[in-house]
């Protein structure tokens, strides 16, 4: 698979080590009532969606940066990248 | 081999999925719980799932409490099983051999072998010498990974996944379970907190019990009734050389990376490494994980460059947050779950189908899969084998 870096251009994906579901950007308020609760959904729960999945990648053996990948999981296909700070800023995650 | 009937419109056990873990689940249930009005709804053919697509190997090597014994139990089915189910599965206890490289490692294989001799397992610490007699032709003085010895598993082996199967699907029918192929689940019927029936390609069926064994579509299936699980899925690539004369009699795994390899007895090489990492429900992988499994085949045993591949495979695992399975009920009642296999499901399937079997029959956990709970994160109980965490392509 080769993945669209916004900066660098096509990447193979061996480069990259892979987090999973871009929602993990997301954490709980730790301070919450029901944070025990929230925390133990937002580790161990899962979408796991058969299709279009937003997805966290690093960088590991390039510029180290996190993207959030839009691939599908039923056939690979990707469909775009971009920064993740860029994707935190926009809200869209 | 067995009968090819409609669904009925209602039965008390209905089992989703037609892989090895459901088939086992029905035989048991009907032959060893005498439970009937048993159905299995499978969306496609039978064992055209995960039980067709592995790597064959049956052992018992694990070194947690909560699993060892589950696995342990499951061995001693296998050493039975042919003559349960009158069926040749070709169990063959050839021995899996696990190489040690570092005085850690030996360190942990000891501790590992004690904890499988605890549970009733059999365990074999070989040094150097003990594993050269055995396979002198591996690459013993690697620069970096020299073999220092291994952890032998003599009673493990591998087992034709085909007819395990067919052995478990011909006696459950001959039980007078319905085995449904071609039946698509397509939604469930929840009321008031309890399941009434599925809908599925061929209609509706009602059923006093559900339960789901559909190891790499769970997430899918088990959303149809509302819930996100601890679960990923992942793509497992798998290798089958072409056919060579005897050479491997019996499994052996590498332990500086992640490469295990033995033969079939049709010759072929057979042999897989790591998930390929990413989420995927594509059944085939990318070419990077090949590069990474050939470069530990080639430090393992460096005349396996000279065999040629013949095909290359991907089956898609449900990678747990700890690695370990979940055999449970769910919040919604008469609802229950097989599910979070990783990539071990195969040599689990009797264990797996008799313990599912169990719990549906009685309501109660069989007392070997007691830790499988759901429920385990929230509380705070992880069967985490490798210590990497709610990391399910780690595991």
């Amino acid at each position: 698979m080769l993945i669209p870096h916004p900066l660098l251009g096509p990447r193979d994906s061996s480069e990259f080590s892979y987090l999973g579901d871009a929602s993990l950007m997301d954490r709980p308020d730790g301070m919450a009532p029901d944070a025990a609760e929230r925390f133990h959904d937002y580790v161990h729960l899962r979408d796991n969606p058969a299709g279009i999945h937003r997805e966290l990648w690093f960088h590991e053996q390039g510029d180290r940066s996190w993207l959030v990948v839009t691939r599908n999981t039923v056939t690979h296909e990707i469909l775009g990248a971009e920064l993740a700070r860029d994707a935190r800023k926009g809200g869209a995650a | 081999m067995w009968r090819n009937p409609d669904p009925q419109p209602s039965y008390d056990y209905v089992i989703i999925g037609g892989g090895g873990h459901g088939l086992a689940t029905a035989y048991y249930l009907a032959n060893t719980f005498k439970k009937s009005r048993i159905a299995v709804l499978e969306k496609s053919w039978l064992g055209s799932g995960n039980i067709g697509r592995n790597t064959t190997i049956i052992r018992s090597n694990y070194l947690l409490p909560g699993n060892e014994p589950f696995y342990e139990f499951s061995m001693k089915l296998w050493e039975g099983l042919e003559q349960e189910f009158n069926f040749n599965a070709m169990v063959s206890q050839r021995g899996i051999l696990n190489l040690l490289h570092t005085d850690a490692q030996r360190d942990a294989y000891r501790r590992r072998g004690n904890a499988m001799i605890l549970a009733g397992a059999d365990a074999e610490l070989l040094d150097r010498d003990g594993v050269r007699a055995m396979y002198p032709w591996l690459n013993f003085d690697n620069a970096r990974f020299p073999i220092k010895g291994g952890l032998l598993q003599r009673r493990a082996g591998t087992a034709r996944h085909d007819g395990v199967a067919w052995g478990y699907a011909r006696g459950a029918d001959r039980a007078g379970v319905d085995l449904i192929q071609n039946c698509e689940v397509t939604g469930m019927r929840i009321e008031n907190g309890r399941i009434c029936g599925v809908e599925t390609s061929r209609g509706y069926i009602a059923a006093g019990k559900v339960g789901v064994a559909v190891a790499g579509s769970s997430g899918r299936v088990m959303a149809m009734a509302g819930m996100r699980l601890p679960i990923e899925s992942h793509v497992l690539q798998a290798f089958v050389s072409e056919g060579l004369k005897p050479v491997i009699d019996g499994v052996i795994t590498f332990g500086a990376g992640h490469f295990y390899v033995s033969q079939s007895d049709k010759g072929g090489l057979v042999f897989g490494g790591d998930i390929d990492g990413y989420n995927s429900y594509a059944q085939r992988g990318n070419l990077g994980v090949v590069e990474d499994v050939a470069q530990g085949g080639m430090a393992l045993m460096p005349m396996i460059g000279r065999a040629r591949l013949l095909r290359i495979w991907g089956g898609i695992m449900d990678m747990s947050m700890d690695g370990s399975p979940i055999i449970d009920r769910t919040r919604i009642e008469g609802l229950f779950l097989n599910a979070g296999w990783c990539y071990g499901g195969f040599k689990a399937t009797p264990a797996s189908g008799y313990a599912f079997a169990h719990l549906l029959a009685t309501d109660t956990p069989l007392e070997s899969a007691r830790a499988y709970r759901l429920d385990r994160f929230a509380r705070g109980y992880p069967i985490d084998e490798k210590g990497m965490g709610a990391t399910p392509n780690l595991h």
